[in-house]
Formats: C-alpha cells, sequence, structure tokens
C-alpha cells in the first residue's frame, strides 16, 4: 500500500476509536489517539506479518501491546487491516464480546497474542518471544509499545536490565512519551528523569522520535530501529505523542486519558476527522 | 528407607526432559543449585536461562517464550514462586493460557532455619483459585520426578510444588504419574486419610500405629490437588463414613479446604483437617517446627481418632 493510501486510514482509525468509546461511555482515547499513527505505520509499513493469525507466529514478527488500555487503536487497526470484520469493533467492551476492555487471548481474539493490562508486563512477554525467534533460528524482530507511565512499575527495569544484559537484539520497544497519566503529567505523578540517558546507561539503543504523530516520521523511525536490530543491543524508541491526537479539544490534557466524549463531543470530534474508509 | 530430597527429583526430571524434547527450556532466579537444576543447565546450557533475582520478569519471559512451540520451566523458591508474582502469573501465564511449569521449591516449614519470610504456606490456595491452573504437590524423589515428566505432556499452565528437606523415598521408581487421578496407598474401613506432599510419609507412619490399635485406615495419596480426584475421595469417604486430610500447609485454602468442599456439597462427612492454623511460621528444624505447628504422625493419628468419634 502506497504511503498516500496509509495515510487516508488515519482519520478512519481515530473515528473508530472515537465511536467505540462514547457506545461504551468507557475505555482510553486519549492515549489510543495519541498513537494512532504508530499503529498504522507498524502494521501497514514496517511489521512482517500475516493477517491470516497464529499463536505461534512462525517466521513473522511479533507485536506486544503493553499499555493494553488503549486496546481501541489496536483493535481498529487490526480490523481495518483485516486480521478480522471491522463490524466486530461494536462489540468493543459489551458482554460476550471478544473486544474486551483490555486485549486478551482469552476470548480468541485475531492479532493477540497475550493478554496486557496490569502494566509493566509486556517488555517480559516481549523478551521471552525474542528468545524463542533466536532458538527457533528465526530473524524475525519483537516489537513492543509502553506507556511512559508505565515505566513506573519496577518490572519494566527488570526488564530493561535482562534485554541488555542478555543481548535480546531482535527487539524494538516503542514509549509513548506523551507526559501524561490518569492523575496529571508524569512529572507531577512520578518523574521519570531523564529517560533517554536512563535506557542508554541500561545498555540500550536509543532513538527519540519528536514528531510521533506524522507518519512518515515515524515509519522512518521504526525503519532506522529496524537497521539497529541484530547488533547485540535491544533498541529503544522514545516517541514524542499529544495525548487525543486529532481531535482538539482533547489534546494538552490528561482529561481524556480514560473519559468517553458525550454524544455532543463525539460529532464534534467526528467532525474533525473524516469517514475516509467507511464507519463499521 | 533411603532418603532423598524432593527438589532433587525435581532436577533429575528436568534433565530427562531436555535430553527428550528440545522444545524444554528452563529459567531461574539464582536459585540454581537450591533447585537442583545444575545438572539441566550444564548438558543445555542453550536452553538454560538465568535471570537474575527478578522473578516478575522471569514469569513475563516464560510466558513470552511458548509463543512459538517453548516449553519453559520456571525454577524458584515456593514463595517467590507465588506470592511474589501473583499478578504475572494470573494476568500472563493463567488467563493468557499459556502453557508454562511454574516450579516450586522450599515450599512449607520444612524449609527450616531460614524463618517465615521463606516459607510459603498459602501457595497451594493461590494457585487453586487461579482458573486453568493445575496444581501438583507430590510426596517423594520420585514421585516429585514422575511428576516433573509427566507436566510436559500436558499443554496448560501447572504448579509443581515441592520441598528441600531429605525425607523417605518410598514410592515406586517406576510409577505411572497420570496428572488428577489419587493413588490409593493402603486401604482401609474405619477412616480415610487423604494426604499431600510431605504429609504423605507421616500418614503412611499413621497408618501402622493405627493398625497396632485395631483400626484400619486406609491412605489416599493426593499428588493432584486441582484438579482433584473427587471419585476416589468420595468412594473412601462413602466407605469409612470419615475423613483426615494431612499437608504441609494452611488450612484455609490448602488440600483440606478441597475435600471440605467436595464432602459438605456431595457427601457430609466428620471431617478433621491436619494443617497450619492461620499463623507463620518460624525458623527451627524441619523436624522440630513440623512438631510445633502440628504437622506429624502424632497428630493425624489424633485427628483420626477425634473424626471416629464423630461418625
Amino acid at each position: 500500500m502506497s504511503n498516500l493510501d496509509t495515510e487516508k486510514i488515519i482519520p478512519q482509525v481515530r473515528r473508530d476509536i472515537l465511536r467505540m468509546v462514547h457506545a461504551n461511555n468507557s475505555g482510553h482515547p486519549g492515549g489510543s489517539l495519541g498513537c494512532t499513527e504508530f499503529f498504522v505505520a507498524l502494521y501497514y509499513n514496517v511489521m512482517n506479518h500475516n493477517s491470516n493469525f497464529n499463536m505461534d507466529g512462525q517466521k513473522e514478527d511479533i507485536f506486544f501491546l503493553s499499555n493494553g488500555h488503549i486496546s481501541p487503536v489496536w483493535y481498529s487497526v487490526l480490523a481495518r487491516y483485516g486480521y478480522f470484520n471491522v463490524r466486530e469493533l461494536s462489540s468493543f467492551r459489551k458482554l460476550n464480546s471478544r473486544l474486551q476492555g483490555h486485549p486478551t487471548t482469552h476470548e480468541g481474539l485475531e492479532g493477540i497474542r497475550m493478554a496486557s493490562g496490569s502494566l509493566g508486563q509486556g517488555l517480559s512477554n516481549a523478551i521471552g518471544a525474542a528468545i524463542t525467534k533466536k532458538l527457533n533460528n528465526e530473524k524475525n524482530i519483537i516489537y513492543t509499545l509502553h506507556g511512559d507511565g508505565e515505566l513506573q512499575e519496577g518490572q519494566m527495569w527488570e526488564a530493561f536490565m535482562y534485554a541488555s544484559g542478555n543481548k535480546i537484539d531482535n527487539l524494538i520497544a516503542t514509549i509513548d512519551y506523551n507526559k501524561k497519566q490518569i492523575d496529571g503529567s508524569t512529572d507531577d505523578v512520578l518523574p521519570l528523569g531523564d529517560l533517554k540517558a536512563k535506557l542508554k546507561s541500561f545498555g540500550w539503543s536509543v532513538l527519540e522520535e519528536f514528531k510521533g504523530n506524522n507518519l512518515n516520521s515515524i515509519t522512518n523511525t521504526l525503519k532506522e530501529a529496524k537497521e539497529l536490530t541484530f547488533k547485540e543491543k535491544p533498541v529503544a524508541i522514545i516517541m514524542h505523542t499529544e495525548m487525543g491526537n486529532g481531535v482538539d479539544f482533547m489534546m494538552g490534557t490528561h482529561k481524556w486519558h480514560g473519559s468517553a466524549p458525550n454524544d455532543e463531543q463525539l460529532a464534534i470530534a467526528l467532525s474533525q476527522n473524516t469517514e475516509t474508509l467507511g464507519d463499521y | 528407607m533411603e532418603k532423598k530430597d524432593t527438589r532433587s527429583g525435581f532436577g533429575a526430571g528436568l534433565t530427562e526432559l531436555g535430553e527428550k524434547n528440545e522444545n524444554i527450556v528452563a529459567l531461574c532466579a539464582d536459585l540454581t543449585g537450591s533447585l537442583k537444576m545444575n545438572d539441566f543447565k550444564d548438558k543445555f546450557p542453550d536452553r538454560f536461562f538465568q535471570v537474575g533475582i527478578a522473578e516478575s520478569n522471569m514469569i513475563g519471559i516464560a510466558a513470552g517464550m511458548t509463543i512459538g512451540g517453548k516449553i519453559p520451566f520456571t525454577g524458584t523458591f515456593a514463595n517467590f514462586s507465588t506470592s511474589r508474582v501473583y499478578d504475572q502469573i494470573r494476568q500472563s501465564i493463567a488467563y493468557s493460557g499459556k502453557n508454562v511449569k511454574i516450579c516450586a521449591s522450599h515450599a512449607g516449614v520444612t524449609l527450616g532455619e531460614d524463618g517465615a519470610t521463606h516459607q510459603v504456606l498459602e501457595d497451594i490456595g493461590m494457585m487453586k483459585m487461579l482458573p486453568h491452573m493445575t496444581v501438583i504437590n507430590p510426596c517423594d524423589y520420585n514421585q516429585t520426578k514422575a511428576a516433573t515428566i509427566a507436566i510436559a505432556d500436558h499443554i496448560g499452565p501447572v504448579y509443581l510444588r515441592f520441598g528441600r528437606p531429605k525425607v523417605p523415598n518410598f514410592t515406586d521408581p517406576n510409577q505411572e504419574f497420570k496428572i488428577g487421578e489419587a493413588i490409593n496407598i493402603n486401604s482401609g474401613t474405619d477412616v480415610t486419610i487423604i494426604a499431600t506432599g510431605h504429609l504423605v510419609w507421616e500418614a503412611l507412619e499413621a497408618v501402622k500405629e493405627l493398625e497396632k490399635k485395631n483400626i484400619s485406615a486406609e491412605l489416599i495419596n493426593i499428588h493432584t490437588i486441582k484438579p482433584l480426584d473427587k471419585n476416589a475421595i468420595l468412594e473412601s469417604a462413602s466407605k469409612t463414613r470419615c475423613v483426615v486430610t494431612a499437608e504441609e500447609h494452611m488450612l484455609n485454602g490448602g488440600l483440606g479446604d478441597s475435600v471440605a468442599q467436595l464432602l459438605s456439597r456431595s457427601l457430609p462427612t466428620p471431617l478433621e483437617m491436619v494443617g497450619v492454623d492461620d499463623t507463620f511460621g518460624e525458623s527451627g528444624t524441619p523436624r522440630g517446627l513440623m512438631e510445633k505447628y502440628g504437622l506429624t504422625t502424632y497428630n493425624i493419628i489424633e485427628s483420626c481418632e477425634k473424626v471416629m468419634k464423630r461418625k
């Protein structure tokens, strides 16, 4: 798919996120909107993967979403790519749905290989999958996404230490650096300090993406990260994003981390994002 | 009677598995010697992963390794295998349905001198509450080795609990280990003893003592606490009409608790439970601790006599 066509997916994914969250009056639109470009870049432009899903993912790249609360953006991109029918997006967070509030393998949704939601576990899971790739002599890459607030979990640092200490170099971990979490800014809640220096001192190759909401830019950064794999170091991307990106009144605040828009707010938000591929 | 530690049974079983199946991988959190994983590590260095003192990360890595077909065995003390990493097991292994074998040594008070910080007595309860989790607590070296080998063929998460001290190795080295199938060690008619782990040997000694008093005790070795062999328990209870459970675990949440649920629902029967009653352990010798916390042959005999009067 050409980059021009891929651009078209972005406003549609944003519409999906907004409509899913609005329909239940629950979910996490802020981080989902902020990571739309990342997901589209990863699934359409970067990862070597197959929408004909199998759990073992042999000969494929594998993605883990560690900050599982931004499930709406993942569900939308998986459906739009063809993992499952887009109509199923309407079941998000409803009874008997495969689209649980937080992602799970439990209901057999194609594209999901690990439950997430309780934070801080995805990097460990990814390291395990990366080791298995090596044991199976597969030259594939394991990708993860983490919230920046999630880095307050101690397990993340156990995993950072393990990955460099054991040269897990088929791993690219991206951190959604929007500097916001439920209770406020990360600086107010628990400062991350000089994150780049911390990750470097933990032995990682670190890239910083200042335009995480620009599809071309994040695509290029992910490709640059790919070039750094298989060089005896794990790779991290500190990805600056805007929480709530693409909806003017949701940007510049942590308020929309876990709150849904009402009818009027939804109408305004949708008016700012063109229906390019047809709503579900 | 030859004495051997159950953890060495685990180590021997793991090495045997490693030779048979190249998908077997092992992870340890800085307790390789204590878990008797050195032999596996030496023979299969490419399939052994030292994660350091980072149990949460170990559980997460093990879960991830299953994607692509590996069968991870994690090893650390029982306390650090359960309570320390409960949420990691819950989300990444149990809820995600991953084929990880959580292998836990130094369970219970017989860990001894290290004291209560290390003597987990709640692990069976925690693990049996998790959906999809199989919970196994073998009684001696031979049974632990057989269990270790058997769980590799079971697809799904397993908690395998064993211990530190050398205890009599009395079961058949060629036994067939079937998950969820209780073993009738002694047939009797007056009282049923249902025991697990180190307490099976204590119960066997109790059976001999009871015989001297003309009491015929049936002894069931329950190595699998979940899924529980309900038929074996109900069949025996309907014959003897009174039951004693025995375990090196807290009464709340343990084997006795599972048996009590089963009997009260399906076949109300007088029941006495030998186990630790809502208290932490402490430092001491394994034998001294078993005596202080009421986990010996004597306690089982006393409970049998008591429960028989309640028929």
